[in-house]
């Protein structure tokens, strides 16, 4: 087994994870805007509750495509250039939510706010379907040829997969960021959520399930199996405690099966990276993928001293604003209006 | 159509747009940080409203420079994966740096600063600005190093024909990537600064043409106020007399900068690409004048129809080598070498597909080199200029009555960004033909090169690239517009749009504004910034 290369592996995983247990929750906010919210007081709170951290969220996927560039710059330009047009719709997806949670209130009119709240809850959703498409043809495989590049055309990439895994994560994202608004809010939004994250994640956790078993069929091992039950174990307490009104129980139960799902999904296609569906011999693996011993072991230093450091300030920032929001909190909207004499 | 051509455009439009956020963000944010650290310091409300205000527009551009930051991350993946392939040991590591030590301090706590006014002690909360400032200019650092390998790679070997990073030392401190970070920051700098002393300018012109202001016989400012209008009292004109003072110190001071280290790098570049400069000069033969107008068939890459009709003598050796006597390769003396050095044709190698045995061109569009060095220096010198006549136009209190220069002011704020888009141009349109361009006799490592034609992603159909040429296009267009009305709309509602319950400037004599103490802006459980 190469040690640096397999480190990098388990960094690489750690990143998507710190990604999808984060921005799940943004995203998943972003959607419920849409079809979630009643009022628009409503909508400012649960946009105020991810207001502070969503930017920071979201670099954990720049930083995950960026290691995979730097630890396994094969991996990158197969995965990339073989689902360029998927990735052209997360971009735009990312590109749309950005700006619209940023620009909504700047505007006074009713129309304003339509069209950035349609534009946040349609980016959250093109993008976190194309991550989970993205994902779930990295752990199923690619049409590559012996180059790493994708054989057949625009829409080679396509299978069963891409829409399962990216059911995964739209349902994952919405049943997540439920909980975390029942968390982080109050009044009728947080009540709202606390019923909403009962009712739907029995439903909504199913295609992730038939992703992860799905891999769990074709290259499962005791070890990943078992991280599946425990997900699945995880998955159940968060039900139960949601049910139970226990909003930081069921927040941490969710993430929780996530991680572990997460962690039996990256388990299981160790040591292939990104498979060949043309040639196993063509598959990308840890060994074949990666950079030199020399680059990783300067990257494994970078991310022993960066990844425990934005860990930590991140914590903290998530402290510093731990305090529920709910309409009360909310400031007036006022119109900006030219300041001239007329 | 050919792939190349359009990947080619879509990495030039995509990241031009992505450096035009870029600066003024690097540019504003030490600038709003050190007005909220005055306020820190004396207490004064004019800092508090500056910080107020400039940080507005600072977030209003700083999300654009995000979003447009991610195409830039994921694109050398999807259209360039041949290049990620053959660079990705050396390249990807200061990009991965970036990430983990530069943009997750920047966006966290950009985070906690805009939603911390009132939530965290002041120090802390000024604190947190400096840190998200610290990470962008890091975050600069890293991709100008990841930028200046590709001018100048150093600190690898070839192994199989693949450069492995050897000594990440070597590609951290390269000369080139130190030169070239000072000379962005600088350049960044200097954005800011215009943008402030035109957007000052513009207040205080709106404010005599409203009558507030008014000058007296020797010209000094009589500074008045109007109570219908909200925000224009009298602490208001300090305001934008202060941020227009500042920016024109900061657009003189940027261009000083940019002087030294730009001609730090003209240096660098006479030895590691001297058909760059060459290019840059339309210097066909070599020598030593400097070329002041040079006019000729535009676009063309052929020496012989470029002809030099005004030069100043030995100022080119001067830019070159620091003395007037050295000669200054051309053109017609470097292509021989660059052929004997890398051929002729493009290999028969299966990367270049149908274009393997096409004839090399190794002379870079010299109308665009030529004209981007140019523009780029003039448009500097330009706002440096302004900025000048601006301390000197405003040193009795108010800008001087007239529409006419009021507007010069507010276009003038477009002209580091020329500056900044010129330049780069020069630099990445210079090193064609070569993605990574080889200079092994000035201390890059030989053989270490790669053509343009051979970077792009051997498997994405052309159809793809225009569909996201044409999507990304479009999409940047309207945000572009988005961005610029809300920029307009912000800055014409003054200090009004972005404090509705103006600060009082001078401390409140009674309870007169007592109405103001019971809106909702003040009660304590009231976000004092939400989305
Ligand atoms: C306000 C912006 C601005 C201004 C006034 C200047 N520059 Fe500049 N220049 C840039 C903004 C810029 C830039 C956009 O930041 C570039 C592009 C790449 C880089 O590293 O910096 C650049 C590149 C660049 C290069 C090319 C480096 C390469 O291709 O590797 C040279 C030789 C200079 N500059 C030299 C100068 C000189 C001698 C200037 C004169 C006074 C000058 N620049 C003013
Ligand atoms: C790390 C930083 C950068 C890298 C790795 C990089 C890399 C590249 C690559 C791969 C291309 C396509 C090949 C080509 O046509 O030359 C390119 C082209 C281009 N880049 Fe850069 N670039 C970087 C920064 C920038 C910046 C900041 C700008 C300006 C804002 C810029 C402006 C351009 C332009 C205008 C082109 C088109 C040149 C042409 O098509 O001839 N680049 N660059
Ligand atoms: C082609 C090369 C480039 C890539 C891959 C790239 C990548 C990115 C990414 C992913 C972001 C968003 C970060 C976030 O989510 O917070 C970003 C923003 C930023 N980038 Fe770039 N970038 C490039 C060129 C440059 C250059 C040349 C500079 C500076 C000289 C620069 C400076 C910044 C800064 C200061 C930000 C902060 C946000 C803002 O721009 O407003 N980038 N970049």
């Amino acid at each position: 087994m190469e040690i640096l290369p397999t480190v990098w592996f388990v960094v690489i995983a750690v990143l998507w994870t710190g990604y999808l247990v984060l921005e799940g929750f943004d995203l998943g906010v972003g959607m419920h805007l849409l079809v979630s919210a009643r009022t628009e007081t409503d909508r400012r709170v649960m946009l105020n509750s991810i207001g502070p951290v969503w930017d920071g969220n979201e670099v954990w996927l720049v930083t995950a495509g960026a290691a995979t560039f730097a630890a396994f710059p094969f991996w990158y330009a197969s995965l990339f250039s073989a689902l360029y047009l998927p990735l052209v719709a997360v971009l735009l997806g990312l590109i749309f939510r950005a700006v619209a949670i940023e620009y909504r209130g700047k505007g006074a009119s009713d129309r304003w706010r339509r069209v950035w709240t349609l534009a946040l809850g349609a980016g959250s959703f093109v993008a976190a379907f194309g991550i989970g498409a993205l994902l779930a043809l990295t752990t199923t495989g690619l049409p590559l040829d012996a180059n790493g590049d994708r054989v057949g055309g625009p829409w080679a990439w396509f299978s069963p997969w891409a829409i399962v895994g990216g059911l995964a994560v739209v349902g994952f994202c919405l049943v997540h960021s439920s909980a975390f608004l029942a968390l982080k809010t109050d009044g009728p939004v947080r009540v709202a959520a606390r019923r909403r994250t009962v009712a739907w994640t029995p439903l909504a956790v199913i295609p992730i399930v038939v992703w992860v078993v799905g891999v769990q069929l074709r290259h499962g091992s005791i070890v990943t199996w078992s991280l599946v039950v425990l997900a699945v174990a995880a998955l159940v307490w968060g039900w139960v405690a949601a049910r139970a009104s226990c909003e930081g129980q069921a927040f941490a139960g969710i993430a929780l099966f996530l991680v572990l799902g997460v962690a039996a999904i990256f388990g299981a296609s160790y040591p292939v990276v990104l498979p060949s569906t043309l040639d196993p011999a063509w598959s990308l693996t840890v060994a074949t993928a990666s950079s030199s011993p020399y680059t990783l072991g300067v990257m494994s230093w970078v991310a022993a001293f960066g990844v425990p450091l934005v860990i930590a300030y991140q914590a903290w920032s998530y402290w510093v604003f731990r305090r529920r929001i709910s309409g009360a909190h909310i400031p007036e909207p006022h119109a900006v209006l030219p300041a001239v004499r007329r | 159509m050919d792939p190349l051509e359009i990947a080619r455009w879509q990495f030039g439009i995509t990241t031009v747009y992505h450096f035009w956020m870029v600066p003024l963000t690097i540019g504003l944010g030490p600038l709003v940080a050190g007005m909220q650290w005055r306020w820190m310091r004396t207490g004064d409300v004019r800092y508090l409203r500056m910080t107020k205000f400039w940080g507005k527009l600072y977030m209003i551009n700083f999300i654009l420079g995000v979003a447009t930051g991610l195409v830039q991350e994921f694109q050398f993946g999807m259209a360039w994966s041949e290049y990620a392939r053959f660079v990705g040991d050396v390249f990807g590591a200061p990009l991965a740096m970036e990430g983990l030590l530069a943009f997750f301090v920047e966006s966290t706590f950009i985070g906690l600063w805009i939603f911390g006014w009132d939530r965290l002690p002041k120090r802390l909360h000024l604190a947190t600005l400096w840190i998200a400032v610290a990470g962008s200019v890091l975050s600069a650092y890293f991709i100008i190093v990841a930028n200046s390998w590709m001018q100048h790679p150093v600190g690898v070997t070839l192994v199989n024909g693949r450069p492995v990073m050897s000594d990440v030392w070597a590609v951290l401190s390269n000369n080139t990537a130190i030169a070239a970070y000072t000379h962005t920051l600088f350049g960044s700098l200097g954005v800011g600064g215009a943008f402030l002393l035109g957007i000052g300018w513009y207040q205080l012109w709106q404010r005599r043409r409203d009558g507030i202001d008014t000058v007296d016989a020797t010209g000094r400012v009589v500074v008045g106020e109007a109570p219908e209008i909200p925000g224009r009292d009298r602490g208001d004109h300090r305001v934008w007399l202060s941020s227009l003072r500042v920016g024109a110190v900061v657009a003189m001071v940027a261009f000083a900068g940019v002087a030294i280290t730009g001609d730090a790098q003209g240096k660098l570049l006479f030895q590691q690409q001297p058909m760059k400069m060459a290019a840059a000069e339309a210097a066909c033969e070599s020598g030593t004048g400097f070329s002041v107008l040079s006019i000729g068939d535009p676009g063309s890459t052929d020496c012989s129809k470029v002809t030099t009709i005004i030069e100043v003598p030995a100022v080119l050796s001067f830019l070159a080598n620091g003395n007037f006597t050295t000669k200054v390769r051309g053109v017609n003396e470097l292509l021989p070498e660059y052929q004997a050095e890398y051929g002729t044709t493009l290999p028969n190698n299966p990367i270049y597909g149908s274009r393997a045995g096409e004839t090399i061109n190794y002379v870079p569009i010299v109308a665009v080199t030529y004209w981007g060095f140019r523009i780029m220096i003039g448009f500097g010198a330009l706002a440096a200029f302004a900025a000048a006549v601006a301390l000197w136009l405003t040193r009795k209190g108010t800008v001087p009555w007239s529409r006419w220069i009021s507007r010069l002011a507010l276009v003038g704020i477009l002209a580091p960004f020329v500056a900044n888009t010129a330049g780069w141009v020069f630099t990445e349109m210079g090193r064609q033909p070569f993605v990574v361009a080889p200079n092994p006799t000035a201390g890059g490592v030989d053989g270490v090169y790669l053509f343009t034609a051979a970077a792009v992603s051997p498997g994405v159909s052309a159809g793809e690239l225009l569909f996201s040429l044409i999507a990304l296009g479009s999409v940047y267009g309207v945000l572009m517009v988005v961005e610029v009305i809300l920029l307009v709309r912000f800055v014409r509602a003054g200090i009004a749009g972005v404090m509705p319950v103006a600060a009082p400037d001078d401390p409140p004599d009674t309870d007169a504004d007592g109405d103001a103490a019971h809106t909702a802006a003040d009660r304590p459980d009231v976000l004092a910034f939400a989305y």
